[in-house]
């Protein structure tokens, strides 16, 4: 078992190390060419994320989001699926979440109105994901483009209603809402001053929690697992396989959707158009460098998130553009990597098992 | 509404979708999925507008434009096909490096953040409404060619043979490697000149200038069920939409964001089956042993 473990361990970790030294040499070479030293600019990305509460409190918040989607993209993955939709269902969520707040008595107890916004912003999310698992199990459309797509039409149905009904003439965004508000970080440690870290962080790391326990412990977790590797085997073992692919699309997008409450509840107070902006996408690469584990996931979206914060502490001395090359330059190093570290550790354990 | 001016603006807005749109017929035709050609249009636009900057000639924009696709398009090449990683990844990723990569050296090369310098472009008669543009008629011209070059050559029998079927191919003496990254090249080209039409008609490159026009490409490549002239004609519906909505700005019969839906719900419906299945090519995304 633990000779397991240790290769589990080796074909998850080597992939993103590599990835990690490929992106460190092209930080080198995009610092160098704004004429900068590398040293100096990385010693400033950590000082800006890590080293200062603000900071940290920002990268806090930025992975309290890719957390939500990572794990919505890794859900997916783990039943065969790719969901590359979770930037629409994470707006959807948002959106649904706002529009109940704005509703809600603020004679309602506020922990009450955070709860009925969560489900909203859940149930926002997995009609979005819903859309295409249904798709795909009744006319096998393929769930990719479906969720491509779906991103485009669900994001310009939301700009409609906001832009035609519910704005705030001359913005983008709705009115805040009545109830349901988060509390920030700053209100227990003054130190998170001006941060936008919120209590929505304990709602990520409870989701990756019950995503570890859903996925590796229950009846349920085990039939989507065992179709995304082997969806013929897994139906001739009595797995429903349209049943799997319809639940892991649903929770994948109401896991997305619940990420839309950290910057609508917990934030800004109100739903605005292109908040999600990218955070669906960048969800992909964080399921992807975090193995699809939940564990993986989170340390993933700490990393993403360090990365955009530690854009901007750099900005002075190299545009902060370069995070996202660096970002483009992660995902395909650990794609080209995954493959290739599995090939070459099964060629090196060859011999000692023979 | 004038049927010239609907027409001919029609047919503006068309081009870059069938650059992009043939460019991903050839990839996936040849079995690489290409989720990235809002990636390449991206880089070929930037491409052209650093080339025709520093030149000061648009023909030179063109070239450049066409190696920055090339590289891009190599870049998925080598990925999908050499180190097998998931081609729908590598696609994703590859769309998000464009936009890094040209908003770092657009801040490099001209210190903004937003737009560049005026390049100079072709035509200009206003009487001709853009039709004195050599790259419009370049885009009109690409979908048959490249459907003569699919159905009409060895070439495209290839092509045709390893999207299909690849292990059959080489038991034929196709190395079926060689015609993938030919094939994903010629799409990072195609879709470049996409990007190359669009900076040089605006005189300019801004920031995500491509602004989705990618995926309206795949979603023609789909709606048009991997066909070039189908695509194409994809390609113009999705264009003539476009053009109703800017034709009819102000009257507000139907809210601007239906019409930007109409691709994507289109793409979604073909998909589905409802009119006719959208069948993709057998060896689609599928890894080679």
């Amino acid at each position: 078992m633990s000779s397991r473990f240790r290769e589990n361990l080796e074909e998850a970790l080597f992939p993103p190390i590599v990835a990690l030294l490929v992106a460190l040499i092209c930080g080198d070479l995009l610092i160098m060419s704004y004429g900068q030293a590398p040293g100096t600019v990385y010693r400033l990305l950590l000082e800006g994320t890590w080293g200062n509460a603000y900071g940290f409190g920002q990268v806090l918040y930025k992975a309290t989001t890719l957390t939500f989607t990572g794990l919505a993209v890794s859900i997916g993955i783990r039943a065969g699926l790719f969901n590359v939709g979770a930037e629409s269902q994470l707006a959807a969520g948002g959106f649904l979440a706002g529009l109940l707040g704005l509703t809600l008595s603020p004679h309602i107890p506020g922990i009450m109105a955070i709860v009925l916004c969560i489900i909203a912003a859940m149930a926002g999310g997995a009609i979005v994901g819903a859309i295409p698992g249904w798709l795909k199990v009744k006319y096998g459309a393929h769930e990719v483009i479906v969720t491509i797509m779906l991103n485009f039409i669900v994001l310009a149905l939301l700009n409609y209603i906001v832009a035609a009904r519910l704005h705030v003439p001359e913005t983008l965004h709705t009115p805040e809402i009545s109830n349901g508000a988060i509390p920030r970080l700053e209100s227990f440690i003054p130190a998170f001053h001006g941060s936008a870290a919120n209590l929505t962080i304990i709602v990520a790391l409870i989701a990756a929690a019950l995503t570890w326990v859903y996925l590796f412990k229950s009846k349920r977790g085990f039939e989507i697992r065992a179709v995304g590797l082997q969806p013929d085997a897994a139906e001739y073992g009595g797995v429903s396989v349209g049943g799997a692919w319809m639940r892991a699309m649903v929770i994948s997008g109401a896991v997305a959707g619940l990420g839309g409450i950290n910057y609508v509840l917990g934030y800004k107070h109100y739903y605005e158009e292109g908040f999600a902006g990218g955070s669906g996408f960048l969800g992909i690469a964080v399921a992807l460098v975090g193995r699809n584990h939940p564990l993986g996931v989170v340390l993933a979206a700490l990393f993403f998130a360090t990365l955009s914060q530690g854009g901007l502490a750099i900005h002075a001395f190299v545009p902060k553009q370069m995070v996202e090359v660096l970002q483009g330059v992660v995902i395909l190093a650990v794609a080209m990597s995954v493959p290739e570290v599995r090939a070459a550790l099964r060629r090196a354990r060859k011999p000692a098992a023979a | 509404m004038n049927p010239v001016s609907f027409l001919t603006q029609m047919i503006r807005i068309a081009v870059p979708y069938l650059f992009a749109a043939s460019g991903g017929v050839i990839a996936e035709r040849s079995g690489i999925i290409s989720l990235s050609l809002e990636g390449y249009m991206l880089t070929g636009a930037f491409s052209a507008t650093l080339g025709a900057h520093y030149s000061g000639s648009p023909w030179i924009g063109v070239l450049a434009g066409m190696f920055g696709g090339l590289v891009f398009g190599l870049l998925h090449a080598v990925a999908s096909i050499r180190y097998r990683a998931d081609q729908v990844v590598t696609g994703i990723a590859i769309n998000l490096l464009a936009i890094g990569v040209t908003r770092f050296f657009l801040k490099l090369a001209f210190a903004s953040s937003s737009n560049s310098p005026r390049i100079e472009g072709f035509g200009g008669n206003n009487a001709l409404h853009g039709f004195d543009n050599p790259l419009l008629w370049l885009g009109l011209l690409t979908p048959p060619a490249l459907a003569f070059i699919l159905y009409r050559t060895p070439f495209g029998l290839r092509v045709r043979a390893v999207g299909e079927h690849p292990a059959a191919a080489e038991s034929l003496g196709i190395k079926a490697s060689a015609i993938q990254y030919i094939a994903v090249a010629v799409s990072g080209i195609l879709a470049a000149l996409g990007g190359v039409f669009l900076a040089l008609d605006q005189h300019q490159f801004t920031d995500q200038m491509t602004a989705g026009r990618g995926f309206i490409a795949v979603a023609a490549v789909i709606f048009g069920r991997w066909d070039p002239i189908r695509a194409a004609l994809a390609c113009l519906l999705f264009a003539a939409a476009e053009t109703l909505q800017i034709q009819l700005q102000g009257n507000q019969l139907i809210p601007s964001q239906f019409i930007e839906m109409i691709p994507y719900l289109l793409t979604i419906i073909a998909l589905a089956g409802v009119v006719g299945r959208a069948v993709p090519p057998a060896a689609l995304g599928k890894k080679a042993e």
